[in-house]
């Protein structure tokens, strides 16, 4: 196993798309150790997406069970070639990016997702989450569209009386 | 050398004060850091961060003629400007209410002895001329944990004031 270098905004590569998975061989699984690692290593990482370290394929990794104040979780989740394919419920959280150091944002993401990914071996699976959780895979499949969390700002300002009358 | 300033210009609002000073600035060589241009009762207020090799003297004489043109007032600090070490908040508090004399004072003063480091407020007055209501937004640290903030919020908000606190946890991907 090995650590990998992330890529920091400006780097252009960053906004690029990245392609689908089509081999699930032994050369797969050891880049997703490498990534794992990669994630466990930045401080407060919950989530990490492949093109963060300059694979551009349709590879995220999340795992929401370390979190300092617990949150529903799936644990260690390996989610290649996700597909998000339901969204409700709206909410801003405020988010940060190992791609964009020393700043946090607003975003607004859906509160409750639906989605399918394949694993390490190949094996599709369903899954549903919500809260924490389903933000840490908004923002990393976001990833694999050359989308960053800065693309989707809010204003800090506007989001708190908003929020608490229209979600009712 | 270069070295930071902080320059704070207040005045009457209207629109194309930023574009103009920070045209006027690059035009003079200065680089911008980090700024918050509010407007606050119909007045234009900005903080601006300002890197200019040169001494405040000639900063100061600068920008002057600009402010002036745009009948703004002119205030020049050298500062020592920490970038790339942002404070990240961990707690959000919202307090609203109709009355607003003391109000402030009594709820950050017991927040502070909670242990909160206030690194983002805003305040507005909202409502109507006879039925003013205040509203307050403040993002900051809690050194000593959220529930210690509660608790002090618990004890200071009274009947008509709307006190809320909320953790805010940063997720990190
Ligand atoms: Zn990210």
């Amino acid at each position: 196993m090995a650590k990998l270098e992330i890529l920091t905004y400006p780097d252009e590569r960053l906004k690029q798309e990245s392609v689908p998975v089509e081999v699930f061989d032994e050369e797969l699984r050891g880049f997703l150790a490498d990534l794992e690692e990669t994630m466990r290593a930045g401080p407060g990482g919950v989530g990490i997406a492949a093109p963060q370290v300059g694979r551009f394929a349709r590879i995220v990794l999340v795992d929401c069970s370390v979190t300092r104040k617990p949150v529903p979780n799936h644990g260690f989740m390996v989610l290649i070639n996700p597909e998000i394919t339901e969204w409700d419920g709206m909410k801003v959280g405020r988010e940060g990016c190992m791609s964009v150091p020393d700043y946090t944002g607003n975003v607004i993401r859906a509160e409750r997702i639906t989605f399918s990914a394949f694993d390490g071996d190949g094996v599709r699976h369903e899954y549903q989450c919500e809260g924490f959780e389903a933000r840490a895979v908004q923002h990393e499949c976001d990833h694999l569209d050359g989308m960053l969390f800065l693309d989707r700002l809010v204003s800090r300002r506007n989001d708190l009386f908003r929020r608490k009358v229209y979600q009712k | 050398m270069q070295h930071w300033y902080m320059l704070t210009l207040v005045g009457k609002d209207r629109p194309g004060i930023v574009a103009h000073l920070s045209a006027a600035l690059f035009d003079g060589g200065c680089n911008l850091g980090e700024a918050s241009m509010m407007r606050l009762g119909g007045n234009f207020t900005i903080m601006l961060m300002v890197e200019f090799d040169g001494n405040t003297h000639a900063l100061q004489q600068m920008v002057a003629s600009v402010a002036e043109s745009m009948g703004l007032h002119l205030h020049l600090d050298r500062i020592n400007a920490q970038l790339h070490k942002h404070l990240e908040p961990d707690v959000r508090i919202t307090v609203y209410g109709a009355d607003k004399a003391g109000i402030v004072a009594r709820i950050t003063g017991a927040l502070a002895e909670a242990g909160l480091h206030i690194l983002d407020m805003d305040s507005s007055v909202a409502g109507t001329a006879d039925k003013p209501i205040y509203i307050m937004q403040i993002e900051g640290h809690a050194a000593e944990g959220v529930d210690s903030l509660q608790s002090a919020l618990n004890v200071v908000a009274e009947k008509g004031i709307e006190a809320h606190l909320e953790a805010i946890d940063t997720m990190i991907g």
